[in-house]
């Protein structure tokens, strides 16, 4: 009953104030798949997400999700929409006045009027299915990172949304949190049917659980392919990255006048 | 020389523009909470939980400070109403100083920074912790949901916070001034209950309560709201609201002092 393309990404440029992050980004994201979007720090990942949830306008171009052009959505139509997604923050952001318990009913308290019965054994659910059922008293404070991250997680697929971005999920973890909240996503995605978004820089271990890649440099699309298509490509820029070269297409220079000229050496001070 | 006049007079400028700027951006915010404040008046369980951290955390530092304010104004205006062998007359002195000044601005100002900053902060670290952000993402106004229920509950419990205030001062002049030094106990609550007027004095001093609450809270909810996401901006953010809303304070009580109190009698 609904087509296959979940969000549609057009000719879509941003930038914050003179500063041009986003030139040009053409995408398409079909329902029911992992999609991993990497880049270097700083090159737009999280205003992508942004720009997909609403919360900034493109300068020009559009993000669809659902069919719905989302800057053109009045506020209360916005707030709709985002009951059908949701966001994992970099670090989590679980509300820290808040138990375990507490934040993943957030937006069940929040947005529907289910007895607080049920509401505790939806949660316990969602709890269970990141393994932390046994935590639900503690507080956010109380949790290692990975665990906070598995809280977010439950919290943030509490109403069963059609769209889950993740944040950089993979960023600061040990390699076992690391790859649990991996499998955990796949596996999320693959019994709630829904549809990941995944911003990391963690090549090697979102190359096992996602379904496509798309690279971001420079504000455009550099890249994209399946897992297969990725780890085989001999494309200078998906080398570099997927095997973490120093230097190549990506430089390992910031921009700058020529050394020479920086040390005053041309001007015969030396 | 002159070029550096210029950039002077430019630098004010800018100043001058800024404030003018933020003053506004602040008035637009106040106006926000006002209108976003029908879930929290709806669902007053959230209130109440801030009321806790916001009022009753602050009983203690409020019923002290009262005491002991109450207490040297006890001292003081015995030492000067003696002289005129009006020493009778310190209850009505007491409880004047407490109704009319000190509760309403001494109340305030500790409100300020016991419970003004801890706002400030609160929200701002939300904010850097981007769960003001992830609120949002799900749909959840912030604004409705965290900012309202703390501005509510500060306004709700400044004028309690105040009038205990001024009940233990009122009881520590009486402890001074009657147990300890000897003043007639019937005189002093007799001549106290003569001299305060309920419509001229208390009813103002409660007004000027609401006014300081109002204004303390918001510039504390303001500023948490509107701190830079970092450490740093949530330090800064916490000391402004210390400073700029004593200086509210202190200027508005002159403003209502006069409106009000204009030597009828
Ligand atoms: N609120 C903002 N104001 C100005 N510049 C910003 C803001 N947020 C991000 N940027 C800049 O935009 C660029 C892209 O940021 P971001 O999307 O966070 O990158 P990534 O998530 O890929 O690391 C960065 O160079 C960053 O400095
Ligand atoms: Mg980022």
């Amino acid at each position: 009953m609904t087509p296959e393309v979940l969000i549609e990404i057009k000719n879509l440029n941003f930038s914050y104030g003179e500063r041009s992050v986003l030139k040009g980004l053409d995408m398409t994201m079909s329902r029911g798949k992992v999609i991993a979007v990497m880049g270097g720090s700083g090159s737009g990942k999280t205003t992508l997400l942004r720009l997909i949830g609403g919360s900034v306008r493109p300068s020009s171009g559009y993000v669809k999700v659902a069919g719905k052009l989302v800057h053109e959505l009045k506020r209360d139509e916005l707030f709709r929409m985002r009951r059908k997604m949701s966001m994992l923050f970099q670090f989590g952001a679980l509300f820290t006045d808040l138990t375990v318990f507490d934040n993943v009913a957030f937006q069940m308290r929040e947005h529907t009027d289910l007895p607080e019965s049920m509401i505790r054994d939806l949660v316990l659910m969602k709890l269970q299915a990141v393994g932390l059922r046994g935590a639900h008293n503690l507080m956010p404070a109380q949790l290692s990172g990975g665990m906070a991250r598995r809280v977010a997680l439950a919290r943030s697929i509490a109403l069963d949304p059609l769209l889950i971005m993740y944040d950089e999920p993979f960023t600061g973890l040990d390699p076992i949190s690391l790859t649990v909240i991996g499998n955990l996503i796949r596996r999320l995605t693959d019994a709630l049917g829904m549809t990941s978004i995944v911003v990391t820089h963690d090549v090697q271990e979102s190359l096992k659980i996602v379904d496509y890649v798309y690279f971001i440099a420079d504000g455009v699309i550099a890249a994209h392919g399946t897992p297969a298509e990725v780890r085989g490509s001999v494309a200078p820029f998906v080398h570099q990255f997927v095997h973490g070269e120093e230097d190549g297409p990506v430089s390992f220079h910031y921009p700058a006048d020529s050394y020479a000229s920086d040390l005053e050496l041309e001007n015969g001070f030396a | 020389m002159p070029r550096r006049i210029v950039i002077g007079i430019r630098g004010v400028g800018h100043r001058v523009v800024d404030s003018i700027w933020r003053l506004g951006y602040a008035s637009r915010f106040f106006l926000l909470i006002l209108l976003k404040s029908g879930t929290s008046l709806r669902r007053f369980g959230l209130i109440t939980r801030e009321i806790y951290f916001t009022g009753v955390l602050s009983l203690i530092i409020i019923l002290v400070s009262g005491l002991f304010v109450g207490m040297v104004l006890g001292l003081q205006g015995y030492e000067t109403l003696q002289r005129y062998g009006a020493e009778s007359a310190v209850g009505t002195m007491v409880a004047l100083s407490l109704l009319r000044e000190l509760g309403p601005v001494v109340a305030a100002l500790l409100f300020a920074s016991r419970a003004g900053s801890a706002i400030t902060a609160e929200i701002g670290l939300m904010k850097a912790t981007e769960q003001l952000a992830a609120m949002e993402m799900m749909a959840v106004d912030p604004v409705a949901r965290v900012v309202a229920p703390r501005f509510w509950a500060g306004v709700i419990s400044m004028p309690f916070l105040a009038a205990l205030f001024s009940a233990v001062g009122v009881f520590g002049g009486y402890l001074v001034a009657v147990v300890l030094i000897g003043v007639d106990e019937g005189s002093f609550w007799s001549q106290m209950q003569d001299a305060v007027d309920f419509r001229y004095d208390v009813v103002n001093g409660i007004i000027k309560t609401c006014v300081f609450g109002v204004a303390v809270t918001a510039i504390a909810v303001f500023e948490g709201y509107d701190a830079s996401p970092t450490a740093e901006g949530v330090s800064g953010a916490t000391t402004r609201t210390v400073v700029t809303s004593s200086l509210a304070i202190l200027g508005l009580d002159f403003i209502l002092t006069s409106l009000m109190f204009r030597g009828m009698s």
